[in-house]
Protein backbone atom coordinates (compact mmCIF):
# COMPACT_ATOMS: atom_id res chain seq x y z
CA UNK A 1 0.00 0.00 0.00
CA UNK A 2 1.28 3.58 -0.36
CA UNK A 3 2.09 5.75 1.82
CA UNK A 4 0.47 9.04 2.86
CA UNK A 5 0.75 11.79 4.99
CA UNK A 6 -2.66 12.75 6.87
CA UNK A 7 -2.92 16.22 8.57
CA UNK A 8 -6.41 16.92 10.61
CA UNK A 9 -6.08 18.72 13.91
CA UNK A 10 -7.20 15.95 16.82
CA UNK A 11 -9.18 18.90 18.61
CA UNK A 12 -11.51 21.65 17.27
CA UNK A 13 -14.11 23.75 18.17
CA UNK A 14 -17.82 22.74 16.78
CA UNK A 15 -18.07 25.15 14.22
CA UNK A 16 -14.32 26.14 13.40
CA UNK A 17 -12.87 26.07 10.35
CA UNK A 18 -11.05 23.31 10.10
CA UNK A 19 -7.68 23.00 7.52
CA UNK A 20 -6.81 19.41 5.81
CA UNK A 21 -4.03 18.40 4.43
CA UNK A 22 -3.33 15.24 2.68
CA UNK A 23 0.07 13.72 0.62
CA UNK A 24 0.42 10.33 -1.01
CA UNK A 25 2.72 8.28 -2.68
CA UNK A 26 1.74 8.10 -6.45
CA UNK A 27 4.02 8.28 -9.70
CA UNK A 28 1.29 9.88 -11.63
CA UNK A 29 2.76 8.96 -14.85
CA UNK A 30 0.74 11.27 -17.03
CA UNK A 31 0.53 8.76 -19.94
CA UNK A 32 2.45 11.27 -22.47
CA UNK A 33 5.93 9.78 -22.49
CA UNK A 34 8.11 7.68 -23.72
CA UNK A 35 10.40 4.94 -22.12
CA UNK A 36 14.32 4.32 -23.05
CA UNK A 37 13.47 2.40 -25.70
CA UNK A 38 10.82 4.71 -27.14
CA UNK A 39 7.70 2.36 -25.92
CA UNK A 40 4.47 4.36 -25.16
CA UNK A 41 4.46 4.12 -20.52
CA UNK A 42 0.70 3.85 -19.85
CA UNK A 43 -0.78 6.17 -18.10
CA UNK A 44 -1.28 5.61 -13.88
CA UNK A 45 -2.62 8.12 -12.33
CA UNK A 46 -4.69 8.40 -9.78
CA UNK A 47 -8.44 9.90 -11.18
CA UNK A 48 -10.60 10.52 -8.02
CA UNK A 49 -9.90 11.68 -4.19
CA UNK A 50 -12.80 11.87 -1.91
CA UNK A 51 -12.69 13.39 1.41
CA UNK A 52 -15.93 11.90 4.10
CA UNK A 53 -16.79 12.97 7.79
CA UNK A 54 -19.10 10.91 9.40
CA UNK A 55 -19.80 9.61 6.48
CA UNK A 56 -21.01 12.51 4.39
CA UNK A 57 -18.52 13.81 1.51
CA UNK A 58 -16.89 16.86 2.14
CA UNK A 59 -14.97 16.94 -1.04
CA UNK A 60 -14.93 15.37 -4.44
CA UNK A 61 -12.11 15.21 -6.80
CA UNK A 62 -11.35 14.60 -10.34
CA UNK A 63 -7.89 14.50 -11.22
CA UNK A 64 -6.16 14.79 -15.01
CA UNK A 65 -2.81 14.16 -16.31
CA UNK A 66 -0.37 17.11 -15.70
CA UNK A 67 -0.31 16.71 -12.00
CA UNK A 68 3.06 16.48 -9.69
CA UNK A 69 4.04 12.94 -8.10
CA UNK A 70 2.90 12.19 -4.75
CA UNK A 71 0.11 15.08 -5.01
CA UNK A 72 -0.58 17.13 -2.28
CA UNK A 73 -4.17 18.50 -1.20
CA UNK A 74 -5.00 21.20 0.84
CA UNK A 75 -8.42 22.35 1.96
CA UNK A 76 -10.91 23.13 5.05
CA UNK A 77 -14.31 22.12 6.11
CA UNK A 78 -16.52 23.04 9.16
CA UNK A 79 -15.85 20.98 12.27
CA UNK A 80 -19.36 19.67 13.33
CA UNK A 81 -18.97 16.69 15.73
CA UNK A 82 -16.59 14.20 16.61
CA UNK A 83 -16.05 11.29 14.52
CA UNK A 84 -13.94 9.85 11.82
CA UNK A 85 -12.26 11.84 7.98
CA UNK A 86 -11.88 9.22 5.57
CA UNK A 87 -9.92 9.83 2.62
CA UNK A 88 -10.26 7.65 -0.13
CA UNK A 89 -7.93 7.56 -3.19
CA UNK A 90 -8.15 5.81 -6.71
CA UNK A 91 -5.72 5.18 -9.50
CA UNK A 92 -6.07 4.17 -12.81
CA UNK A 93 -4.86 0.42 -11.89
CA UNK A 94 -8.01 0.07 -9.58
CA UNK A 95 -5.86 0.79 -6.66
CA UNK A 96 -8.21 2.02 -3.92
CA UNK A 97 -6.43 3.43 -0.99
CA UNK A 98 -8.20 4.87 2.29
CA UNK A 99 -6.58 6.33 5.51
CA UNK A 100 -8.77 7.79 8.06
CA UNK A 101 -8.39 10.42 11.24
CA UNK A 102 -10.59 10.77 14.02
CA UNK A 103 -11.51 14.05 15.47
CA UNK A 104 -12.43 15.09 18.68
CA UNK A 105 -14.92 18.02 19.21
CA UNK A 106 -14.58 19.84 22.15
CA UNK B 1 28.82 54.78 7.00
CA UNK B 2 31.10 53.55 4.91
CA UNK B 3 32.43 51.60 7.18
CA UNK B 4 29.04 49.97 7.96
CA UNK B 5 28.51 49.43 4.13
CA UNK B 6 31.74 47.95 4.07
CA UNK B 7 30.83 45.70 6.81
CA UNK B 8 27.22 44.87 5.29
CA UNK B 9 29.15 44.22 1.84
CA UNK B 10 31.66 41.85 3.57
CA UNK B 11 28.61 39.73 5.12
CA UNK B 12 26.98 39.61 1.66
CA UNK B 13 29.90 37.96 0.48
CA UNK B 14 29.64 34.15 -0.17
CA UNK B 15 33.35 33.88 0.40
CA UNK B 16 32.50 34.16 4.29
CA UNK B 17 29.17 32.93 5.11
CA UNK B 18 28.37 30.16 2.77
CA UNK B 19 24.85 29.68 1.45
CA UNK B 20 22.18 27.06 1.37
CA UNK B 21 20.80 25.38 -1.56
CA UNK B 22 17.62 26.60 0.24
CA UNK B 23 18.16 30.41 0.33
CA UNK B 24 17.96 29.96 -3.71
CA UNK B 25 15.18 28.28 -3.93
CA UNK B 26 11.78 29.86 -4.43
CA UNK B 27 9.35 30.88 -1.20
CA UNK B 28 7.14 27.79 -2.66
CA UNK B 29 9.96 25.67 -2.47
CA UNK B 30 11.25 26.81 1.22
CA UNK B 31 7.66 27.18 2.44
CA UNK B 32 7.56 23.10 1.40
CA UNK B 33 10.42 22.21 2.86
CA UNK B 34 9.54 23.82 5.87
CA UNK B 35 6.18 21.67 6.81
CA UNK B 36 7.01 18.20 7.97
CA UNK B 37 3.02 17.74 6.47
CA UNK B 38 3.87 19.20 3.30
CA UNK B 39 7.30 18.02 2.01
CA UNK B 40 7.38 14.60 0.50
CA UNK B 41 10.55 13.22 1.99
CA UNK B 42 8.77 12.52 4.50
CA UNK B 43 6.75 10.08 2.64
CA UNK B 44 10.15 8.06 3.01
CA UNK B 45 11.13 9.06 6.49
CA UNK B 46 7.72 7.38 7.66
CA UNK B 47 8.79 4.51 5.56
CA UNK B 48 11.87 4.03 7.25
CA UNK B 49 10.43 4.65 10.94
CA UNK B 50 8.94 0.82 9.99
CA UNK B 51 11.75 -0.65 8.48
CA UNK B 52 13.56 0.74 11.60
CA UNK B 53 11.84 -2.09 13.88
CA UNK B 54 11.68 -4.91 11.26
CA UNK B 55 14.33 -7.53 11.71
CA UNK B 56 15.77 -8.46 8.60
CA UNK B 57 18.69 -10.79 7.29
CA UNK B 58 20.65 -13.84 8.52
CA UNK B 59 21.28 -12.22 11.77
CA UNK B 60 17.61 -11.49 12.44
CA UNK B 61 18.45 -8.36 13.99
CA UNK B 62 16.43 -5.05 13.46
CA UNK B 63 17.77 -1.26 13.26
CA UNK B 64 15.76 -1.20 16.36
CA UNK B 65 17.44 -4.00 18.30
CA UNK B 66 20.98 -2.32 18.25
CA UNK B 67 20.14 1.27 18.35
CA UNK B 68 16.90 1.92 20.34
CA UNK B 69 14.89 4.53 18.95
CA UNK B 70 16.36 6.30 15.94
CA UNK B 71 16.84 9.77 17.81
CA UNK B 72 19.96 7.60 19.23
CA UNK B 73 21.81 8.25 16.21
CA UNK B 74 20.81 12.07 16.69
CA UNK B 75 24.06 14.36 14.89
CA UNK B 76 25.52 11.58 13.44
CA UNK B 77 24.92 12.87 9.84
CA UNK B 78 26.33 16.14 10.70
CA UNK B 79 30.34 14.59 11.08
CA UNK B 80 29.72 12.07 7.53
CA UNK B 81 31.61 11.20 5.24
CA UNK B 82 33.35 10.13 8.39
CA UNK B 83 37.17 7.65 9.06
CA UNK B 84 36.36 3.38 9.18
CA UNK B 85 39.16 2.34 11.02
CA UNK B 86 38.67 -1.31 10.11
CA UNK B 87 38.32 -0.47 6.02
CA UNK B 88 40.92 2.47 6.70
CA UNK B 89 39.19 4.90 4.61
CA UNK B 90 36.26 7.49 4.94
CA UNK B 91 33.15 5.84 4.36
CA UNK B 92 29.49 7.82 3.53
CA UNK B 93 26.12 7.52 6.01
CA UNK B 94 24.79 5.49 3.13
CA UNK B 95 28.19 2.78 3.54
CA UNK B 96 27.60 2.95 7.67
CA UNK B 97 24.37 1.78 7.30
CA UNK B 98 25.36 -0.73 4.62
CA UNK B 99 27.91 -1.84 7.10
CA UNK B 100 25.18 -2.37 9.44
CA UNK B 101 23.35 -4.25 7.25
CA UNK B 102 26.07 -7.03 6.05
CA UNK B 103 28.10 -6.98 9.14
CA UNK B 104 25.24 -6.67 11.65
CA UNK B 105 21.87 -7.69 10.19
CA UNK B 106 23.65 -10.00 7.49
CA UNK B 107 22.15 -9.02 5.04
CA UNK B 108 23.22 -7.49 2.01
CA UNK B 109 24.15 -3.87 0.85
CA UNK B 110 21.75 -1.35 -1.07
CA UNK B 111 22.60 1.09 -3.81
CA UNK B 112 21.63 4.56 -2.41
CA UNK B 113 19.19 5.04 -4.59
CA UNK B 114 17.13 1.91 -3.80
CA UNK B 115 14.07 3.15 -1.96
CA UNK B 116 14.86 0.89 1.06
CA UNK B 117 18.14 2.94 1.52
CA UNK B 118 16.29 6.04 0.74
CA UNK B 119 14.06 5.82 3.28
CA UNK B 120 16.73 4.64 6.65
CA UNK B 121 19.19 7.49 5.27
CA UNK B 122 16.26 10.09 4.82
CA UNK B 123 15.03 8.69 8.62
CA UNK B 124 18.94 8.84 9.85
CA UNK B 125 19.55 12.13 8.14
CA UNK B 126 16.66 13.95 9.83
CA UNK B 127 18.03 13.41 13.59
CA UNK B 128 20.47 15.80 12.60
CA UNK B 129 18.09 17.95 10.97
CA UNK B 130 19.13 21.52 12.32
CA UNK B 131 22.45 20.79 13.63
CA UNK B 132 25.71 22.27 11.86
CA UNK B 133 27.42 20.24 9.99
CA UNK B 134 31.28 19.37 11.32
CA UNK B 135 33.43 17.07 9.50
CA UNK B 136 36.74 16.26 10.38
CA UNK B 137 39.91 17.61 8.12
CA UNK B 138 42.63 16.18 9.93
CA UNK B 139 44.39 13.13 11.05
CA UNK B 140 43.68 10.51 8.38
CA UNK B 141 40.80 12.05 6.49
CA UNK B 142 43.54 14.85 5.38
CA UNK B 143 44.87 13.05 1.92
CA UNK B 144 41.13 11.92 0.90
CA UNK B 145 40.02 15.56 1.98
CA UNK B 146 42.97 16.71 -0.91
CA UNK B 147 41.75 14.19 -3.39
CA UNK B 148 38.29 15.78 -2.94
CA UNK B 149 39.16 19.08 -3.27
CA UNK B 150 41.47 18.45 -6.52
CA UNK B 151 38.82 16.77 -8.10
CA UNK B 152 36.05 19.53 -7.61
CA UNK B 153 38.77 21.67 -8.93
CA UNK B 154 39.44 19.36 -12.00
CA UNK B 155 37.61 20.32 -15.62
CA UNK B 156 36.12 17.45 -16.96
CA UNK B 157 34.34 16.28 -19.42
CA UNK B 158 33.27 17.47 -23.01
CA UNK B 159 32.24 20.79 -21.96
CA UNK B 160 35.39 20.81 -20.32
CA UNK B 161 34.16 22.40 -16.98
CA UNK B 162 35.04 22.23 -13.27
CA UNK B 163 32.88 22.06 -10.72
CA UNK B 164 34.43 24.57 -9.00
CA UNK B 165 33.77 26.69 -12.51
CA UNK B 166 29.95 26.55 -11.62
CA UNK B 167 29.60 26.10 -7.85
CA UNK B 168 32.77 28.66 -6.82
CA UNK B 169 33.49 31.27 -9.10
CA UNK B 170 29.61 31.46 -10.59
CA UNK B 171 27.47 30.74 -8.02
CA UNK B 172 24.45 33.32 -7.88
CA UNK B 173 24.46 33.15 -11.41
CA UNK B 174 21.96 31.99 -13.77
CA UNK B 175 22.38 28.36 -16.10
CA UNK B 176 19.27 28.29 -18.29
CA UNK B 177 16.19 28.84 -15.95
CA UNK B 178 18.08 27.72 -12.61
CA UNK B 179 20.15 29.64 -10.35
CA UNK B 180 23.72 27.95 -9.85
CA UNK B 181 23.75 27.06 -6.25
CA UNK B 182 27.13 26.95 -4.40
CA UNK B 183 26.35 23.17 -4.53
CA UNK B 184 26.14 22.43 -0.74
CA UNK B 185 25.65 18.75 -0.12
CA UNK B 186 23.59 19.54 3.14
CA UNK B 187 20.29 18.11 2.42
CA UNK B 188 20.46 14.32 0.95
CA UNK B 189 18.42 12.55 0.39
CA UNK B 190 16.67 15.48 -1.13
CA UNK B 191 13.76 15.31 -2.75
CA UNK B 192 13.93 17.01 -6.19
CA UNK B 193 10.96 18.49 -7.70
CA UNK B 194 12.63 17.88 -11.23
CA UNK B 195 13.08 14.18 -10.12
CA UNK B 196 9.11 13.71 -8.78
CA UNK B 197 11.11 11.63 -6.28
CA UNK B 198 13.83 11.75 -3.16
CA UNK B 199 17.28 11.05 -4.70
CA UNK B 200 20.68 10.44 -3.12
CA UNK B 201 23.81 12.28 -3.24
CA UNK B 202 25.25 10.78 -5.66
CA UNK B 203 22.16 10.67 -7.98
CA UNK B 204 22.75 14.64 -7.71
CA UNK B 205 26.41 14.25 -8.42
CA UNK B 206 25.71 12.32 -11.32
CA UNK B 207 23.46 14.89 -12.93
CA UNK B 208 26.08 17.25 -12.67
CA UNK B 209 28.67 14.95 -14.28
CA UNK B 210 26.16 14.08 -17.12
CA UNK B 211 25.53 17.61 -17.32
CA UNK B 212 29.10 18.95 -18.39
CA UNK B 213 29.31 15.46 -20.02
CA UNK B 214 31.80 13.09 -17.98
CA UNK B 215 31.83 10.10 -17.18
CA UNK B 216 29.76 9.81 -13.97
CA UNK B 217 31.35 8.26 -11.11
CA UNK B 218 30.12 5.22 -9.82
CA UNK B 219 28.22 6.01 -6.33
CA UNK B 220 31.08 3.54 -4.38
CA UNK B 221 33.94 5.09 -6.07
CA UNK B 222 36.75 6.50 -4.23
CA UNK B 223 36.12 9.56 -6.62
CA UNK B 224 32.37 10.19 -4.88
CA UNK B 225 33.26 9.10 -1.30
CA UNK B 226 36.06 11.99 -1.90
CA UNK B 227 34.17 14.49 -3.37
CA UNK B 228 31.09 14.39 -0.33
CA UNK B 229 33.96 14.40 1.82
CA UNK B 230 35.29 17.67 0.54
CA UNK B 231 31.75 19.14 0.09
CA UNK B 232 30.31 18.37 3.65
CA UNK B 233 33.83 19.88 4.48
CA UNK B 234 33.31 22.69 2.30
CA UNK B 235 29.45 22.92 3.68
CA UNK B 236 30.63 23.24 7.61
CA UNK B 237 28.41 26.12 9.24
CA UNK B 238 25.55 25.25 7.54
CA UNK B 239 23.06 22.66 8.97
CA UNK B 240 21.86 19.72 8.06
CA UNK B 241 18.78 20.28 6.04
CA UNK B 242 17.50 15.72 4.76
CA UNK B 243 14.76 15.91 3.72
CA UNK B 244 15.45 19.09 1.95
CA UNK B 245 13.41 20.48 -1.03
CA UNK B 246 14.97 21.63 -3.80
CA UNK B 247 13.35 22.71 -7.31
C1 LIG C 1 23.61 -6.07 15.65
C2 LIG C 1 23.63 -4.67 16.00
C3 LIG C 1 23.36 -3.62 14.95
C4 LIG C 1 22.32 -3.54 14.05
C5 LIG C 1 21.23 -4.56 13.80
C6 LIG C 1 22.47 -2.28 13.37
N1 LIG C 1 23.57 -1.61 13.82
FE1 LIG C 1 24.17 0.23 13.29
N2 LIG C 1 25.78 0.07 14.47
C7 LIG C 1 26.06 -1.00 15.30
C8 LIG C 1 27.36 -0.79 15.96
C9 LIG C 1 28.03 -1.73 16.95
C10 LIG C 1 27.83 0.45 15.48
C11 LIG C 1 29.18 1.12 15.83
C12 LIG C 1 30.19 0.86 14.74
C13 LIG C 1 30.58 -0.60 14.60
O1 LIG C 1 31.22 -1.12 15.49
O2 LIG C 1 30.20 -1.22 13.58
C14 LIG C 1 26.83 0.97 14.57
C15 LIG C 1 26.91 2.19 13.91
C16 LIG C 1 25.89 2.76 13.15
C17 LIG C 1 25.91 4.10 12.61
C18 LIG C 1 27.03 5.11 12.77
C19 LIG C 1 26.95 5.75 14.13
C20 LIG C 1 28.05 6.75 14.38
O3 LIG C 1 28.04 7.30 15.49
O4 LIG C 1 28.87 7.01 13.50
C21 LIG C 1 24.73 4.27 11.92
C22 LIG C 1 24.29 5.52 11.17
C23 LIG C 1 23.99 3.03 12.03
N3 LIG C 1 24.72 2.14 12.78
C24 LIG C 1 22.74 2.82 11.45
C25 LIG C 1 22.09 1.58 11.49
C26 LIG C 1 20.85 1.32 10.78
C27 LIG C 1 20.08 2.32 9.94
C28 LIG C 1 20.54 0.00 11.04
C29 LIG C 1 19.38 -0.80 10.47
C30 LIG C 1 19.33 -0.88 9.03
C31 LIG C 1 21.57 -0.53 11.90
N4 LIG C 1 22.50 0.45 12.16
C32 LIG C 1 21.60 -1.82 12.39
C33 LIG C 1 25.28 -2.08 15.51
C34 LIG C 1 24.13 -2.40 14.79
C1 LIG D 1 27.65 23.89 -15.64
C2 LIG D 1 27.53 24.23 -14.24
C3 LIG D 1 27.68 23.11 -13.21
C4 LIG D 1 28.77 22.27 -13.03
C5 LIG D 1 30.06 22.20 -13.85
C6 LIG D 1 28.45 21.48 -11.87
N1 LIG D 1 27.21 21.80 -11.38
FE1 LIG D 1 26.39 21.14 -9.66
N2 LIG D 1 24.70 22.22 -10.03
C7 LIG D 1 24.52 23.08 -11.09
C8 LIG D 1 23.19 23.66 -11.04
C9 LIG D 1 22.59 24.64 -12.04
C10 LIG D 1 22.58 23.11 -9.89
C11 LIG D 1 21.18 23.40 -9.38
C12 LIG D 1 20.25 22.31 -9.73
C13 LIG D 1 19.49 22.57 -10.96
O1 LIG D 1 18.68 23.46 -10.96
O2 LIG D 1 19.69 21.79 -11.93
C14 LIG D 1 23.56 22.22 -9.27
C15 LIG D 1 23.36 21.53 -8.09
C16 LIG D 1 24.35 20.87 -7.39
C17 LIG D 1 24.19 20.36 -6.05
C18 LIG D 1 22.93 20.41 -5.20
C19 LIG D 1 22.94 21.57 -4.24
C20 LIG D 1 21.78 21.52 -3.26
O3 LIG D 1 21.36 22.58 -2.82
O4 LIG D 1 21.33 20.43 -2.90
C21 LIG D 1 25.37 19.75 -5.72
C22 LIG D 1 25.71 19.06 -4.42
C23 LIG D 1 26.26 19.89 -6.87
N3 LIG D 1 25.60 20.58 -7.85
C24 LIG D 1 27.54 19.39 -6.94
C25 LIG D 1 28.34 19.45 -8.08
C26 LIG D 1 29.64 18.77 -8.20
C27 LIG D 1 30.28 17.92 -7.12
C28 LIG D 1 30.11 19.06 -9.45
C29 LIG D 1 31.39 18.58 -10.10
C30 LIG D 1 31.49 17.16 -10.30
C31 LIG D 1 29.14 19.95 -10.09
N4 LIG D 1 28.09 20.13 -9.24
C32 LIG D 1 29.28 20.51 -11.34
C33 LIG D 1 25.47 23.39 -12.06
C34 LIG D 1 26.71 22.79 -12.19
Amino acid sequence: MARALINVPKIARKGELVEIRVLINHVMEPGHRRDAMGAAIPRDIIHSFVCSYNDEDVLRADFFPAMSANPYLAFSTIARDSGSIVFTWTDDQGVVQTERATITIL
Amino acid sequence: MIRLLLAALLFASPALAQRSGYDDASVQTRAMQDDDSANPGFLWVRHGEELWSQPTGTAGKSCANCHNAPDTLRNVAARYPAWDATLARPITLVQRINRCRESHQGTTALAPDNDIMLALSALVGLQSRGTKIVVANDGPLAPFLADGARLFRQRQGQLNLSCANCHDDRAGQRLGGSIIPEGHANGYPQYRLEWQGLGSFNRRLRSCLIGVRAEPYGPASAEAVAIELYLMQRAGGLTVETPSVRP
